[in-house]
């Protein structure tokens, strides 16, 4: 058999430390950070999915190929919110020029 | 050459190359999922740009306990779920059906908080449509972020509606003799699935419950 098999303490480990972070987002956000508590929530968020692909989807134990699978996913996904925010991040930069409207 | 033959298919070299492409096309499956969910995320995003004041006012109107627990709840369900996959690995049966059963169970519970809360915001008129209600002048805006709310918990809740009844395949099928230690990729599978729908919520709780508390 290949397969890792995962040690029980390791998934009991995970889920402690997703719960942990779950209290952190919640407390956080009741916090007033300005700008900072939407970075807050979405790292909290990101550490929280890699946790679960890493060990509750056992990519740790994977082959490569399979990691250049799971990254293409998100690598896609980027490129998507990249090219759409260079548009709507960016339309107040410069100003409309007359006769345009 | 594994003894349970039946469960080796002959296009394979072996069982771990079998294993590898079973994995290779769930993760592909869910790359398209990443991208479906993608959709809706960024339209909130560019939204919550524009509309930023009254995302933050009818953000306050979900209930952050209930979503709490419902994180709380999901996240336990993908606890039972690997512990699941772990007992079908070591070529468990009974306990790989409690642990299925666990998963199921939780992910009805969820369905029930989430069910609960939308009749909830039935009942405060804040279903987008003729009957919507919201004092203030974001009204218009405050609807918008209730539409990407309602659909995006509501392609979420689908999505565990469909885990559920893979679950219960996954049960019939460990009743019924179909896996062994070396053959358990279907119940695999249908783990990664399901802990990917709880990644979805990891980001939908902070989005839509949390976004502007303080």
């Amino acid at each position: 058999m290949t397969e890792h098999i995962v040690a029980k303490r390791t998934y009991y480990g995970v889920f402690l430390g997703l719960m942990l972070l779950l209290a952190a987002t919640v407390s956080i956000a009741y916090i007033h950070l300005g700008e900072l508590n939407i970075i807050a929530a979405l790292t909290i968020a990101f550490i929280k999915a890699t946790l679960i692909i890493l060990y509750f989807m056992h990519i740790r134990y994977s082959s490569r190929l399979l990691w250049i699978f799971v990254a293409a996913g998100f690598f896609w996904l980027a490129i998507l919110f990249a090219l759409s925010f260079s548009d709507f991040l960016t339309r107040s930069w410069l100003s409309v020029p007359t006769g345009w409207q | 050459m594994p003894e349970h033959s039946t469960a080796f298919e002959h296009q394979f070299d072996d069982i771990e190359q079998q294993h590898e492409s079973a994995s290779l096309g769930m993760w592909i499956f869910l790359a398209t999922e990443v991208m479906f969910f993608g959709g809706m995320f960024l339209g909130y995003a560019v939204y919550r740009g524009a509309y930023s004041t009254a995302y933050a006012q009818a953000s306050r109107h979900l209930d952050v306990l209930l979503g709490g627990i419902n994180t709380g709840v999901l996240l336990s369900s993908s606890l039972t779920m690997a512990l699941a996959v772990r007992a079908a690995q070591l070529g468990g049966r009974r306990i790989v059906v409690l642990f299925l059963l666990a998963t199921i169970v939780l992910g009805l519970v969820f369905l029930g908080i989430k069910g609960f809360e939308y009749y909830h915001k039935y009942e405060e008129h804040l279903i987008p449509g003729s009957h919507f209600e919201f004092s203030g002048p974001n009204a218009n805006h405050a609807q918008v972020f209730f539409s990407f709310y309602f659909v995006m918990t509501g392609m979420h809740a689908l999505h565990m509606i469909v885990g559920i009844g893979v679950m219960l395949t996954m049960i019939l099928m460990t009743l019924r003799r179909r896996f062994s230690s070396e053959y358990y990729f279907p119940i695999e599978m249908a783990g990664l699935y399901w802990h990917f729908v709880d990644i979805v919520w990891v980001f939908l709780f902070p989005l839509l419950y949390l976004v502007d508390r303080s």
